[in-house]
């Protein structure tokens, strides 16, 4: 069975053309990386895999169930680790991990002791009465992985996990996840800007740009096709050099005037 | 622990922890109950009406309940752009509990604000009813439910804060000024009058009079009725609205 697939994709947004008829495949138990410049359409492609963003029109299967069908179920087989910051700055760690668990359903009394696990995993567990407005931007990312963790899901999507972590931490925490992907057989289906990253633990990957996927495979065909040593001359031959602009979302606009507010 | 009860807790955790908050939204309901209160009292006597206090009382609690409650549900905004709110739309929960569980949370709160003005009031010589209070806390509590639940829906449909100003002064304060919540409704001009009687608060207003206060206009069986079924509609679409987001 395929963990994820997805047929003729597409989302505009007005006349934008965000992702523009996309299909792809992941196998069960695959690490995949969906690499592409700002803007590609790695996030918005994220959001409608994960039920958050309905698209324009295509079909999204995941683990056999059908997503916009059946978004509680499909829901159920998922873990997500946001691009966006996503917990309650105003809770503790410990609260945010609590939630996650209820909502999750992770079983009651298994989950103080899964909790400190993955805290302790991310070395915030002595930090676990804190509230998260009080961390750095390093802590707070490392508390999403570990939560996005805490209910052992089927898949797991990650956009950008890693961002703004040090090597340590990155590798840390890769060598966890890949654990899970060994132990658990859990897909994983990330994003990311290193390259280098994705050439170390990606099976299969999809690049992605101005909406289309323009190329797909493993890492050693992609650096083949482009006669390109490293993934990372293999992605720019494949993407072009050209800076890439990305509109704000109404959120993030919303997040900026915030700040220059304080 | 389920969904309810996390969501419900999550809401009053942030609550006790915020005591600006709590203390700020007591100023405006004590303002009023000072200025109007002792202000337009003599004159209220004077015209017959009895002791304004004990008239504007119920009118001030049931305000802040109003405001606490709509803000409440406003709130999904912020979750929205601190992305928290993604967190909740992607777990494998039905996004009705999910509103549920947050609306009731919010009135909870709303319903604590209330209480708290209410103690104030006897501090500045509110003499209630006290035998109704039970009953008084039902309507405090519709009143919570209906406005959290408003709020949520009309959050459901809004991206930002660019909104909020136009609905605090077309719908927040119009639905507090001509409440009934100041001013008796009798003998008004036929418009007002109007306006007042397809007012959901003008209903909550008069359960908490006639609870608190002896005096209704509509009789609490009907504040009763009417707040409960809205209530129960509010709620409907505000769930249905709420899971319609996307983010």
């Amino acid at each position: 069975m395929l963990a994820i697939e997805a047929e003729n994709l597409s989302k505009k947004f007005g006349d934008f053309t965000a992702v523009d008829n996309i299909s792809f495949k992941v196998e069960h138990g695959s690490i995949f990386a969906f690499l592409g410049p700002n803007g590609a359409g790695k996030s918005t492609t994220i959001k409608m895999l994960t039920t958050v963003l309905a698209p324009t029109s295509g079909k999204i299967t995941l683990n056999g169930h059908d997503v916009l069908k059946d978004p509680n179920e499909v829901r159920k087989n998922f873990g997500i680790v946001f691009q966006d910051p996503s917990l309650d700055d105003d809770l503790t760690a410990y609260e945010n991990m609590e939630i996650h668990g209820v909502l999750y359903h992770v079983p009651g009394n298994e989950m103080p002791k899964r909790i400190e696990q993955l805290l302790g995993f991310v070395e915030l567990w002595d930090r676990k009465n804190d509230l998260v407005k009080t961390f750095s931007g390093g802590m707070k990312r490392r508390l999403e992985i570990a939560r996005g963790l805490l209910h052992h899901p089927k898949v797991l999507f990650m956009d950008e996990p890693t961002i703004g972590l040090d090597p340590q931490t990155r590798n840390h925490i890769w060598s966890y996840i890949l654990k899970m992907n060994k132990d658990e057989g859990t897909t994983i289906f990330f994003t990311t800007h290193y390259m280098d990253e994705a050439d170390k633990v990606a099976k299969e990957i999809a690049i992605i740009d101005n909406g289309k996927i323009v190329a797909q495979g493993t890492s050693a065909q992609l650096k083949e096709k482009t006669k390109a040593n490293s993934l990372e001359d293999a992605f720019i031959e494949l993407t072009g050099h050209e800076i890439r602009h990305e509109e704000a979302a109404p959120n993030q606009r919303m997040r900026m005037m915030r700040r220059m507010r304080r | 622990m389920n969904t309810l009860t996390v969501l419900w807790l999550r809401q009053l955790k942030k609550y006790f922890r915020s005591k600006a908050r709590i203390i700020g939204s007591i100023g405006q309901p004590l303002l009023f109950l000072v200025a109007l209160g002792f202000g337009f009292g003599p004159i209220f006597s004077k015209a017959g009406g009895g002791n304004y206090l004990d008239f504007l009382v119920p009118g001030i609690v049931a305000m802040t309940i109003l405001f606490t409650a709509i803000f409440s549900g406003i709130e999904i905004i912020w979750d929205r752009q601190f992305g928290f709110l993604k967190e909740t739309l992607v777990a494998p929960v039905s996004r009705y509990e999910i509103m549920v569980g947050r609306t009731l949370g919010g009135a909870t709160i709303a319903v604590l604000q209330g209480a708290l003005v209410f103690v104030i009031s006897l501090f500045l010589g509110f003499t209630p009813n006290l035998m109704m209070l039970p009953l008084a806390i039902v309507f405090a509590g519709l009143i919570a439910l209906f406005f959290t639940a408003l709020g949520t829906a009309i959050a459901s449909l809004l991206d930002d804060m660019q909104g909020f100003q136009l609905i605090m002064n077309f719908l927040v304060m119009p639905t507090f000024f001509l409440s009934g919540a100041l001013f008796p409704l009798t003998g008004l001009p036929s418009f007002i009058s109007v306006i007042a009687q397809i007012n959901p608060l003008s209903y909550g207003v008069d359960g908490l009079r006639g609870t608190l206060a002896n005096a209704t206009q509509f009789g609490l069986p009907m504040d009763f009725a009417v707040l409960g079924i809205l209530t129960v509609v509010v709620m409907g679409i505000g769930g249905y609205l709420f899971s319609k987001i996307q983010v």
